[in-house]
């Protein structure tokens, strides 16, 4: 069965079981490595996703149920060579060890600064509860989320003074 | 239809060659030494005069080679495990070369490509790797420099290096590295005595460097195994009951084979897989399989609930073996005051995020595995003796993985996925356990308890200290195809070895169980316990985690009952000065003699000590934050100071400490495996929760200790133990309760506050 789904804002037509996690979609027909499978169950954010522009866990979602709506992953958020805000930040935190839960962890910070762009700690800590990482990098993700903010404000502040 | 692959039982697949055991019975004396402390098979020592893992890989070339246009390519045999060895082992390299980091490939462990240096385990890479790869490269340089020597006719002395990958004369003429490479033979034995940089010329080494696997990791790279994607790759699941001891009855296999999208099932003796076009198909088949009841094979009674109490007397039911670690008398005086305690660590799983992942590709009676084990010579040995094939025709290569923290599922999912690979030839097998197989099946970090009994004298210093251990083996890293679960599964079985302790000084259960401190008439014995009710291997730090509470628990319980303070009472009876430094060090940055006294509801604690006794020196300080009414307990901000030699990348050991940190107090203060009477009960994370980011601390802060040139000390699992004792000492400054079970969950510290 063919679906379409538009994923960082190309649209994909799969020929494939509409029950899939979207999750072994992005990874195993799209090539996308940012979403992992850590648990199947929605209890770990380490295939953290957004649906259109929300967090949401990938390996509980069906295919079927996201055609048409827009879903963004790590990938859509920069590159290596040019990465995004969070990226940035998380790069000059170095805010990884084995890096496994990084990407989910990445996307689910991204849905909170698009919602709310200068967090404080606490809400910080909150929004991020729901995502688990097992090597202790969680002092770095914070910084991580933190100097994205910064980083932000920076950029805005630059742009503001700018005829 | 699909066929079922089945009755190729081993003596079938044994039928075309010998079978090759030899490497199973290389001698372990070695293998405590080259594998990386942790057992594992190693190579022999053939050059005990040099350093590092060139005892047993003398030959530069083995190391290191310098192509004809300057590209630099340095091997080692340890791996990427998230701990930043990758970027850690380049610096070494540059900086010994005097070279940029940027120029350094390196390739890490692969059976046909790198030397074999047996485990990334126990905080050995530094040691082992870092400090080869590092008098390689010295090696390589005096070479370079001779041989411009020669062609510039000065005396060798007078060639220098200027960062760059050039030699330089006197006069300033330069060549290129790898034009005088050209002309050079590496396949040369190192000497013991090539000059070392001086750490005051040092351009890379102890200088902050980006990790080189961090950018991948942010952005969706290629960064994992798991984001292998072979051509013509099939996709596996394994299919086992729910937990260790478990056995399917009889799985609906003529439904399974069926389904579109089903490629085969792989039944050999009791190991059976499904394979698929797709993992979603490979997952569904194996739910239908998994719904067939299950047997339970007879093992040892596993703890009934998670008590201290009922740890301890699983452990003490099982018969020990009493190995004397530290056996000291010296006259001292009487004893004023004598504390004696019980401590106990429950069960506790690696909790991988990304559980274990293999691919293996049979083709013309060559098998590649791509494998995210500590050992990746090991898999290369547990896959030649499972599927008898010789270990020339097993080719085992590292890829990254999600942090192990010791032996997870790694080794067992690549044994499953060499099995299925040889029944299904030219087509790569990717396979990944689901969640509840990396918590049913794999190794878990044993369950232990200790007694001390301590005692001081009237002028306050110790004069008799006594600690007992019980603990099963924390070695069972499989060398041969009975240490995997494939094997155990095979047709006939390979047995399970039986667990051997790891001897002193790097010991297992008894890791750490020798204080560093000197005290007086000191005796400690490990009852090592061979049988295992639950399945157990290393996870990390071994028993330095409890042997460290216990101590530095004790150390605190004694200060209490003499009104000494808990700085003072540790530096009164050490004399070790880089262990005193790192005390002081912590103390310092942390504020302790202005620490705020323990109200009943704050406080705070410090531990400390020196993994192994031969790796880094780590103290930790915490001031902790209690609800009385919940037992709730919150790490307001806590300090570690490490002094691991010269560090590469202090950034990497920052991490590195803080990640030991954060991960200790998981374990110290919720983490238990849950046992129901026939199978394990923890198999998600809900069931086996771990911290999340309410219950951080506040802040943590590490301290690196500045130690020019200084031998490198391992420091992937020193924070452990001084976490989890600091977190109990804070517990007890700020409530006045001493909590001896791990965990010290809020329950258990609400029941012992009591009524509020
Ligand atoms: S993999 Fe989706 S929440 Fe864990
Ligand atoms: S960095 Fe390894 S799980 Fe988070």
């Amino acid at each position: 069965m063919s679906v379409t789904i538009t994923v960082n804002g190309a649209d994909h037509a799969l020929d494939v079981d509409p029950s899939t996690p979207l999750l072994y979609v992005l990874r195993d027909d799209l090539e996308l490595n940012g979403a992992k499978y850590g648990c199947g169950l929605g209890q770990c954010g380490a295939c953290t996703v957004h649906i259109d522009g929300k967090p949401a866990f990938s390996c509980l979602t069906p295919v079927g149920a996201v055609a048409g709506r827009r879903i963004r992953t790590v990938e859509g958020l920069g590159s290596a060579g040019a990465p995004g805000l969070l990226q940035q930040a998380f790069e000059k935190e170095q805010a990884a060890q084995c890096g496994y839960c990084i990407a989910g962890m990445i996307m689910r910070a991204q849905a909170l600064l698009d919602r709310i762009p200068d967090p404080d700690d606490a809400q910080i800590r909150a929004h991020m509860q729901t995502n688990l990482c097992r090597c202790g990098t969680h002092m770095r993700i914070l910084r991580a989320v933190r100097r994205a903010v910064a980083l932000r404000k920076g950029t805005q502040s630059a742009q503001e003074v700018r005829p | 239809m699909s066929p079922v692959l089945s009755n190729l039982s081993r003596r079938g697949f044994l039928a075309g060659g010998a079978l090759v055991v030899s490497f199973a019975l290389a001698p372990r004396a070695f293998a405590q030494l080259a594998g990386g402390g942790e057992g594992g098979a190693g190579p022999a020592v053939v050059a005990p005069d040099l350093k590092g893992s060139l005892k047993s890989t003398p030959w530069l070339d083995a190391w290191i080679r310098i192509d004809a246009d300057g590209r630099v390519t340095v091997f080692t045999g340890k791996v990427e495990l998230g701990q930043g060895i990758r970027t850690a082992l380049i610096q070494v390299a540059a900086e010994e070369l005097d070279i940029p980091p940027a120029a350094v490939t390196l390739v890490t462990a692969d059976t046909d490509r790198t030397p074999d240096e047996g485990l990334t385990a126990g905080s050995h890479s530094m040691q082992d790797s870092g400090t080869a790869i590092q008098n390689a490269a010295a090696n390589v340089r005096m070479l370079l420099a001779a041989e411009a020597a020669r062609d510039w006719d000065v005396p060798a002395d007078q060639v220098t290096t200027g960062g760059d990958g050039r030699l330089r004369a006197p006069d300033g003429r330069t060549l290129a590295y790898g034009e005088v490479a050209a002309r050079l033979s590496l396949h040369v034995q190192a000497v013991p005595d090539a000059p070392l940089r001086k750490p005051s010329d040092y351009r890379t080494l102890g200088r902050e460097q980006p990790r080189v696997d961090i950018p991948a990791k942010l952005t969706g790279g290629a960064a994992y195994l798991h984001d292998m994607r072979l051509p013509g790759m099939l996709h596996a699941r394994v299919v086992r009951g729910p937990s260790v001891g478990t056995s399917l009855q009889s799985p609906d296999l003529d439904t399974v084979v069926r389904m579109p999208g089903v490629v085969t099932v792989v039944r050999q003796g009791g190991f059976l897989a499904v394979v698929a076009d797709r993992q979603w198909t490979a997952i569904q088949a194996m739910r239908h399989l998994q719904r067939a009841a299950y047997d339970r094979a007879p093992q040892p009674p596993l703890p009934a609930d998670g008590t201290g109490d009922a740890v301890a007397a699983t452990l003490k039911a099982l018969p020990a073996r009493d190995i004397s670690i530290m056996d000291t008398s010296e006259p001292a005086g009487p004893a004023a005051r004598t504390v004696k305690a019980r401590y106990t660590r429950p069960w506790i799983s690696h909790g991988s995020i990304g559980p274990s992942c293999a691919i293996a590709r049979y083709v013309d009676g060559t098998m590649t595995v791509w494998t995210h084990s500590q050992g990746t010579f090991d898999v290369r040995r547990v896959v030649a003796e499972l599927l008898g094939l010789p270990p020339e025709k097993v080719h085992a290569i590292h890829a990254e993985g999600a942090g192990c923290y010791g032996q997870n599922g790694a080794d067992d999912v690549a044994a499953d996925a060499a099995v299925i690979a040889k029944a299904v030839p030219g087509r790569p097998i990717r396979l990944q356990w689901m969640r509840e197989q990396e918590f049913g099946w794999e190794p878990l970090g044993p369950g232990m308890m200790t007694e001390l009994e301590a005692a001081l004298g009237a002028d306050n210093r110790i004069v008799s200290w006594r600690h007992a251990v019980w603990s099963n083996p924390h070695n069972n890293r499989p060398v041969g195809a009975g240490g995997v679960l494939a094997g155990n599964e095979a047709d006939p079985p390979f047995p399970a070895p039986e667990g051997k302790p790891i001897p002193m000084p790097e010991g297992d259960g008894s890791r750490n169980s020798n204080p560093l401190y000197s005290f007086a008439n000191t005796h400690v014995v490990y009852h090592f316990l061979k049988d295992m009710p639950a399945r157990v291997s290393a996870l990390r730090s071994l028993g330095a985690h409890l042997n460290v509470f216990s101590i530095e628990s004790m150390l605190d319980e004694l200060a209490a009952a003499a009104g000494i303070d808990p700085l003072a009472i540790r530096l009164d009876h050490m004399r070790d000065e880089r262990a005193r430094d790192v005390m002081q060090a912590a103390a310092d940055r942390f504020g302790w003699s202005k620490r705020p006294k323990g109200d009943g509801r704050r406080g705070c604690g410090m531990a400390f000590a020196r993994y192994k006794n031969l790796g880094a020196y780590c103290a930790v300080a915490m001031e902790v934050e209690v609800d009385r009414e919940t037992g709730r307990t919150l790490v307001r901000r806590a300090v570690a100071a490490v002094d691991c030699g010269q560090p590469a990348n202090p950034d990497g050991v920052r991490n590195q400490i803080e990640g030991a940190l954060v991960q200790s107090l998981s374990w110290t203060s919720r983490e238990q495996v849950r046992f129901a009477p026939d199978r394990r009960a923890s198999f998600d994370w809900s069931s086996y929760p771990i911290l999340r980011f309410d219950d951080v601390p506040g802040s943590v802060e590490v301290v690196v200790m500045d130690r020019p040139g200084a031998p490198f000390l391992g420091i992937a699992e020193a924070g452990q133990g001084p976490t989890a004792a600091a977190l109990a000492n804070a517990i007890a400054d700020a409530t006045g309760v001493r909590l001896r079970d791990m965990p010290l969950s809020p329950d258990r510290l609400k029941a012992a506050i009591g009524p509020v």
